[in-house]
């Protein structure tokens, strides 16, 4: 899916939220809070995000898989590009 | 309901009213929680206060009412509605409370009255019950030739044992006794007066099947008896026996079977006119009772209330003259109106012709603490209260929890499936609130879940996104985006591993990220790739990824808390604060801890296991990817470094030579030189904190000082024979520095001294071991991973799909009940329950201590409300 779509589009659907979402509360006794709330949710929870995305986006070690594991992902999800012969 | 950033403003306010007029006007003002009385009379006994006599009046009505509940309880009559139904509380005029009252007193004597005649009518039955029940019994006996019996074996014992019987018996009638006993005892009485008559008694008895009611008003079996003897004397032992067993013997009983008829009749016929009385009168006290039941909510609600009024005006005393009536009370400033409003109101049900007056004084007293919260921010609170009330006007944590909290704690439990479990359950009790509080269930552990349940809900929520993101559903992974790992082998020589491999073993093989990983394809989009779940080394690839999270994390956390720290300096325009505290304490976290954070993130951009230049160096790979923990310490150690992984700038035979320990090189250019500025910086930080405001405060003493001295003059006072110092112009200086620097009154330099070395000491160790404590993020959310794993394992495909055939069909059936119980207890109410506490921690000791003081005092209002709530 290339790096930069995901990357791009659920930071922004986040930041959608945490700057968009405040101006949609209703006026209000709550509205403090529950604009509070909303940003905090945005920053948490894309930055929970990016930090997962970021760790995998150039992984130091490779998973260890048994060969007739290796067999089936061959056949359910394709081979990489440049298949290697050991 | 007010902003929770800060505790409201409070206002310290003098009331002055008619002491008639008093009782009517805290009345209305407990219909709101708007004021917190002072108790001006601290040195005065409770014996002694000024309204001993009413409250001693009213808690004789609650007495009364208390008793009338005892029985009204006792007859199952329900009592209708609750006492805290409605929400109106308004207090009956005088007139209906004498009312009340002489109702009540009627009320009591009247049930009194109907217990003791009750218990009277009672026992006069059950005597006809036991008088009929001897009757009838004795008809069978006799019908039974007993008597005949019993004088035969009476002349046959005689005859045996001719001495021992006395020579001045005679040889008469039969006499006979009648009389009834518990069955329990019959067996124990029969023998003992066969001993005790010497073998010449004749006893004979028959069970009663109905039992009888005994005096306390349970129900025993009783037994008929009857005594065939001769003599007196023989009489005699056997009354003194049945005495002993608690028999109770029936002299009068008639001889022939006509004079029992009649007797019986008779006893029959007052028997049936007894039940009739019985009932008219258990009819009459079912009315009267349910008729006081349905007022019984109401009255005790009122009788109550009152009692609650007059504890309040306990508290207020007689200014000077003795005319008028003062209380001093707290109110929050944004209340004072409604409360000037009520007091109105309330001197105008009562008739008083003096308006009451509310002033606002001033006061060097730390007012309490009040945030106005509402059903749902208020557990949130609540947490926060649990920890220390905060000090007035100070930075509220709560609404930063709100979400935080929740946050946190799906950190540490992040599975999808656990986090529905809790959603729902927490959805269950939200949507069923009403019904759940009119239940006023008083189990103090569903109190506890049922307070909680919109914290419940919003982990639940954020637990589902956190499952989300670990990709864990029951330890297993959606592949929802497709993996963005490949195999890159080739099939001959996968087969050729399959079949070299050998029976009942396992061969692994690791994709080699460069060829296996699609690097233009990007990482999964949303949360952990799916091929971790199937991976044997799974573990070494999250514990490094949840690490890093938790730090990350960990110090965003603590530098807000840093930042709130700041706001609450300026609002108490506290310049040095800021300068000798917040900017260092802001340096330090940045120049370690941010750097830390910026060199994990500059470490997931740029470094991979090809081999490439990074920041203008040469990277051989993976293992010369700079391992950060070591680097921090060398950091510190300053240690020297290769600038660099490899040696020289070429090749040497196709391969890059390589420094020892490559992993420990700097990895750009400069790091070494960056490093030191940073270390420097942060030590430097350290004694202006330590010292920083000791030094001011020592300056401010002397220019205070220097100030005081122009302005001192001394004068003779003629009257007392006194010189006095007069301090000229210092007022107004003193009141200045009342702005800033309020708690320096009363310190010394040693208090202020003593106090800045412990806040230096406890923030930059704890900021080393906060940063390590919040790895629990890591450690907790390992541990349910794989507590939910072996579940999974162990259970379900060990226990349940290991099995095969019909057999298998029911193994599951079986084994899913043992899973989801072990799921639900274990993994969701004791995991939910460790990382809710841990969650807390994190919250009490790393976050608020960089910014909380906790301090203040609760605001604690009088209303009706809570006066009735606290009796319940």
């Amino acid at each position: 899916m290339g790096i930069v779509i995901p990357l791009v589009s659920v930071s922004a659907f986040w930041a959608i939220i945490g700057f968009g979402g405040p101006w949609l509360v209703p006026k209000g006794p709550n509205r403090g809070i529950v604009q509070l709330m909303i940003v905090m949710t945005a920053v948490c929870c894309w930055m929970f995000w990016i930090m997962v995305y970021l760790h995998q986006l150039n992984p130091l070690i490779g998973p260890q898989i048994n060969v007739k594991t290796i067999r089936w992902i061959s056949q359910q999800w394709g081979n990489s590009k440049d298949v290697v012969s050991n | 309901m007010g902003s929770l950033t800060r505790s409201e403003e409070m206002r310290f306010c003098q009331l002055i009213v008619e002491k008639d007029a008093a009782f009517n006007i805290v009345a209305e003002i407990g219909k709101q929680p708007y004021v917190q009385f002072k108790d001006l009379n601290p040195n005065v006994n409770s014996f002694q206060r000024t309204f001993v006599k009413d409250i001693r009046r009213f808690d004789e009505m609650e007495r009364k009412l208390r008793f009338l509940e005892g029985q009204i309880q006792k007859d199952e009559i329900n009592i209708p509605g609750k006492i805290e139904a409605s929400g109106e509380y308004n207090i009956l005029p005088t007139s209906e409370l004498n009312q009340l009252e002489s109702t009540l007193v009627d009320l009591e004597k009247d049930v009194i009255n109907m217990n003791g005649s009750d218990s009277q009518l009672k026992s006069n039955y059950n005597d006809l019950l036991e008088w009929d029940a001897v009757l009838d019994k004795t008809d069978e006996f006799f019908q039974g030739g007993v008597d005949d019996q019993a004088q035969e074996e009476l002349e046959n014992i005689e005859d045996d044992a001719g001495e021992l019987v006395p020579r001045g018996t005679n040889k008469g009638p039969v006499n006979y006794i009648v009389g009834i006993i518990q069955r329990e005892r019959l067996s124990g009485f029969e023998r003992v007066l066969w001993r005790a008559c010497h073998h010449t008694a004749y006893v004979r008895s028959s069970d009663i099947e109905q039992p009888l009611e005994d005096a306390n008003g349970e129900k025993v079996h009783k037994s008929v008896f009857i005594v065939f003897l001769k003599g007196d004397r023989m009489r005699s032992i056997v009354e003194k026996v049945s005495d002993g067993f608690k028999a109770k013997l029936f002299k009068n009983c008639p001889k022939t079977f006509k004079e029992r008829q009649s007797a019986r009749n008779d006893v029959r016929a007052r028997i049936q006119d007894l039940q009739t009385v019985l009932g008219q009168t258990r009819e009459h006290r079912f009315r009267v009772l349910q008729a006081a039941a349905n007022n019984q909510n109401q009255w005790i609600k009122q009788v109550r209330m009152i009692k609650s009024v007059y504890h309040m005006l306990n508290l207020f005393t007689f200014d000077g003259i003795g005319r008028f009536f003062v209380g001093e009370c707290w109110i929050p400033l944004k209340h004072v109106e409604a409360v000037r409003q009520a007091i109105e109101i309330g001197a105008e049900k009562s008739g008083s012709s003096v308006k009451p007056v509310l002033n606002i004084l001033e006061t060097s007293v730390t007012p309490p603490t009040y945030n106005e919260t509402n059903k749902f921010t208020a557990v949130f609170q609540g947490i926060v209260d649990s920890y220390g009330i905060a000090t007035y006007r100070e930075l509220n944590p709560a609404p930063y929890t709100i979400i935080s909290f929740p946050f946190l704690f799906s950190c540490m439990f992040g599975d999808l499936g656990h986090g529905v479990i809790m959603f729902m359950a927490g959805l269950w009790f939200v949507l069923r609130e009403k019904n759940l509080i009119a239940r006023n269930i008083k189990d103090e552990i569903f109190t506890m879940f049922f307070g909680g349940r919109y914290i419940i809900l919003l982990m639940g929520l954020f637990s589902i996104y956190a499952g989300f993101i670990y990709n864990d559903l029951f330890a297993k992974s959606f592949n929802i985006f497709g993996t963005s790992w490949r195999n890159p082998y080739n099939m001959s020589e996968i087969e050729g591993w399959i079949s070299g491999t050998a029976e009942g073993k396992e061969m692994l093989v690791e994709l080699a990220p460069e060829k296996s990983y699609q690097h233009s394809m990007g990482p999964y989009p949303y949360g952990v790739d799916p091929i971790w779940n199937i991976a044997e080394n799974k573990l070494n690839f999250l514990n490094s990824m949840k690490m890093k999270l938790s730090v990350i994390l960990g110090i965003t956390q603590m530098t807000f808390g840093v930042i709130l720290s700041f706001f609450n300096f300026r609002h108490n325009h506290s310049k040095i604060d800021i300068f000798t505290v917040f900017i260092p304490q802001m340096l330090f976290m940045f120049s370690i801890f941010v750097y830390l954070c910026v060199q994990i993130i500059l470490k997931w951009l740029f470094f991979w296991t090809v081999e490439e230049t990074i920041f203008g160096q040469v990277y051989p790979g993976s293992h010369c990817a700079p391992s950060l923990l070591i680097g921090l310490i060398n950091m510190f150690m300053m240690k020297d470094r290769s600038p660099g992984f490899v040696v020289g700038t070429e090749k040497e035979n196709g391969v890059w030579k390589e420094v020892d320990g490559c992993y420990l090189s700097q990895w750009y250019p400069g790091q070494g030189s960056i490093e030191m500025v940073l270390v420097i910086i942060a030590v430097l930080c350290i004694p202006i904190m330590l010292f920083g405001k000791p030094i001011a405060f020592i300056l401010e003493q002397k220019k205070k000082a220097k100030e005081s001295q122009g302005n001192v003059s001394v004068r003779a006072n003629v009257v007392s024979d006194n010189s006095e110092i007069i301090i000229n112009g210092g007022s107004k200086k003193e009141e200045h520095k009342e702005e800033h620097g309020g708690d320096h009154h009363g310190e010394s330099f040693g208090d202020v001294m003593v106090h800045q070395s412990i806040h230096t000491i406890e923030y930059v160790l704890g900021c080393v071991s906060h940063t390590a404590s919040y790895l629990r993020l890591w450690a907790l959310s390992l541990a349910h991973a794989q507590l939910s794993e072996v579940l999974w394992h162990m259970v379900f495909v060990t226990g349940g799909l290991g099995v095969s055939g019909t057999l298998g069909f029911i193994a599951v059936f079986v084994v899913f009940f043992i899973f989801f119980v072990l799921t639900i207890s274990i993994l969701v109410l004791m995991e939910g329950l460790s990382a809710f506490l841990h969650a807390l921690r994190l919250h009490w000791v790393e976050f608020q201590s960089k910014f909380y003081l906790g301090l203040g005092y609760p605001f604690v209002p009088f209303s009706f409300k809570t006066a009735l709530q606290d009796v319940e």
